[in-house]
């Protein structure tokens, strides 16, 4: 087994981080507690970043999952916030296997050169989260495409993308056998709308530009529907893998930020005439995040090596997003305790970086879902839900 | 205009570097990357032609090196030139610094360059020198540590740091211009340029291409030769003044400063 890091991927590190250090933490406490950041977007955008997944002759680099997950990785690694532009990334899956040509060919140039973005996957609505069948946003068939209905919540960076990818009910449940039937996916164009797409900011306490978005009587034209109708389930769920996958990487990098800052200071820091990380007190939970940092880095690429390959990744992309996170949050409160009160103080960006990874054991799915998974599903134990 | 932009592979910054004592060489053997001093020789490379005084019709790559070298290659095409030649033969392995400027100017003789250029140290051996040696090979003016260069039909106009200020040096082409770090910012390779640099053409070459003397070249044949290396002496361990009372720390700190004669 060759685990050498590829060049590309060595390449994408050195660039990635070279560009990074342009937006050092004190731009990123600068935009604290809601602005986005533009200019760190804009920059990533300019330099082909976030088309790394769309194919070469749509304009992008056609990267596969595992090669682009490195961008991510490095981006949380310098102390940025991935979390501003990744959907570009893994909502791309979506329209990348299921739209049509046209709709490639129509959107992802554009998406590639910058001109428009594609950061919003619209899924969570108020009475459905983590059961997606129970979505009730409508998009009812009309003679000449659908008519939206509906509301969704925790639709990050709606106020900053273009386009969404929205998940909505084309048949009513009652209608179906299958609950997982009678979904679909659009692909809507949120500029130039009126009072038909309401998109309200909400507060949270990291700076994630999440929003809540209301639909009434938004007409969408039939090219918007991608794939089949009545099959957006499991395009979703494919394009969820991937987001896992990516959430991983973006975790693995949340790890080495705050092991590389905890490391460093636990070996300054002189309380008592030694080093703070003399004292196993410090250096053990150190020494623990790294290793379930390091095993948690080893299933992201076994998931992102199946998603790449077409084999199915639900497990191991789900076992990566949820090793990761767990091992980011251990990481951040080792960070937090390595660097005691100055942990607690902004310009440190422990305790930002800190809001941010804690997210990841919550969403795009809560960890608790993930574990219901693998009991059930990898398991073969009774469903607990 | 045809430049060419010597560049190394060197190990990378964040590596400590030491010697390895059975070869009397640079251990070599952990992560490597293009030399730093060199992303500013590509980069004055690629403000030339994309400044549009003279038509630059292309930029080359030339290394020397293993074959590890090729990324260092690759990254240099990442950065914006045209495609790359690396000489890679066992016969030019250890030479000193007047042996590899030596097979470096036979592997530039095969280009014909109107000008060279390069970073002006290597962040590895550090010499300085490489520049001069090619150019007295080539039969080339040099100019080393520049940090202005304009181009005037067949003549650069430099600016040289000096060490009490700024020399403005007229030089004509074709020439050999080691370039400080302080000429530019160098630009950071996109995605696509990175992603496009392996199909960028590479030359690989031996010494016989290049029409190199095997006896001028090699660790055997440098006049050069590794005796000894030791080890800067360990920093001595400091002492800790504890501020108790800020009078009696302050004339603590001056009777160490004095002892020292340092005031």
């Amino acid at each position: 087994m060759d685990f050498t890091e590829p060049q590309d991927s060595r390449a994408i590190r050195d660039a990635v981080r070279a560009l990074c250090e342009r937006f050092p933490g004190e731009y990123w406490r600068g935009l604290e507690p809601d602005r986005y950041p533009s200019e760190f977007v804009a920059a990533l955008t300019d330099q082909g970043w976030l088309a790394a997944l769309i194919p070469e002759e749509h304009g992008g680099s056609g990267l596969p999952l595992a090669t682009a997950s490195v961008i991510l990785e490095e981006i949380c690694a310098s102390g940025a916030n991935a979390g501003a532009c990744h959907a570009q990334m893994y909502t791309m899956g979506t329209l990348l296997r299921h739209g049509s040509e046209a709709q490639k060919r129509s959107y992802l140039p554009r998406i590639a050169a910058g001109e428009l973005r594609l950061q919003a996957f619209a899924v969570t609505e108020p009475g459905a989260g983590s059961d997606t069948t129970q979505i009730t946003t409508r998009a009812e068939r009309t003679a000449d495409g659908y008519v939206v209905n509906g509301q969704k919540i925790w639709t990050s960076r709606a106020e900053h993308s273009d386009l969404m990818v929205l998940l909505a009910r084309t048949t009513p449940i009652e209608q179906l056998e299958k609950r997982t039937g009678g979904l679909s996916v659009f692909l809507l164009d949120m500029r130039d709308r009126g009072a038909e797409l309401t998109i309200s900011p909400i507060k949270t306490m990291m700076n994630h530009a999440t929003t809540e978005v209301f639909f009434e009587d938004l007409e969408l034209p039939a090219e918007a529907l991608i794939g089949e109708e009545g099959e957006g389930f499991g395009y979703i769920l494919d394009g969820m893998n991937a987001e896992r996958i990516l959430i991983a990487a973006e975790c693995i990098g949340d790890c080495r930020f705050f092991l590389d800052r905890a490391v460093a200071y636990a070996n300054e820091r002189v309380v008592f005439g030694r080093p703070i990380g003399a004292n196993q007190g410090v250096q053990f939970p150190l020494a623990r995040a790294h290793m379930a940092m390091s095993a948690a880095d080893l299933v992201r690429w076994k998931a992102a090596w199946l998603y790449d390959q077409g084999l199915p990744a639900g497990a191991e992309a789900n076992m990566a997003k949820y090793l990761a996170s767990e091992a980011s949050w251990e990481a951040a409160n080792a960070a937090l305790d390595t660097h005691g009160g100055f942990g607690f103080a902004q310009e440190y960006d422990i305790e930002r970086k800190f809001r941010e990874t804690r997210l990841y054991k919550t969403a795009p799915v809560n960890n608790n879902l993930v574990q219901a998974y693998v009991g059930q599903h990898v398991l073969g134990l009774p469903r607990s839900y | 205009m045809k430049i060419c932009v010597l560049v190394k592979e060197v190990p990378d910054a964040a590596v400590e570097k030491r010697i390895d004592p059975s070869t009397g060489r640079m251990d070599r053997s952990g992560e490597k990357n293009l030399n730093p001093y060199d992303t500013h020789a590509i980069e004055a490379a690629m403000q030339i032609k994309e400044g549009g005084a003279v038509p630059v019709e292309e930029i080359v790559a030339v290394t020397m090196g293993p074959d590890s070298a090729v990324r260092a290659l690759h990254k240099a095409v990442s950065l914006g030139a045209d495609r790359s030649v690396h000489l890679s033969d066992p016969a030019v392995a250890g030479s000193d610094v007047a042996a590899t400027g030596y097979a470096l100017a036979k592997t530039l003789q095969r280009e014909s360059p109107d000008l060279v250029l390069l970073g002006q140290q290597s962040d590895d051996g550090e010499c300085y020198t490489i520049g001069a040696v090619v150019a007295e090979h080539l039969g080339m003016p040099s100019l080393t540590q520049v940090i202005k260069m304009d181009v005037e039909s067949d003549a650069l106009r430099c600016e040289r740091q000096a060490e009490y200020g700024y020399d403005t040096v007229q030089i004509k082409l074709p020439a050999v211009i080691s370039v400080g770090d302080a000429i530019n910012e160098p630009r950071y390779p996109s995605l696509k340029a990175i992603m496009g640099a392996k199909k960028k053409p590479l030359d690989a070459i031996t010494a016989a291409d290049a029409e190199i003397d095997a006896s001028k070249v090699g660790g055997e044949n440098s006049a050069a030769q590794w005796i000894a290396a030791k080890a800067p002496p360990a920093k001595a361990a400091g002492e800790i003044i504890e501020d108790e009372d800020t009078g009696e720390t302050v004339e603590k700190i001056i009777a160490w400063l004095d002892e020292r004669k340092l005031i």
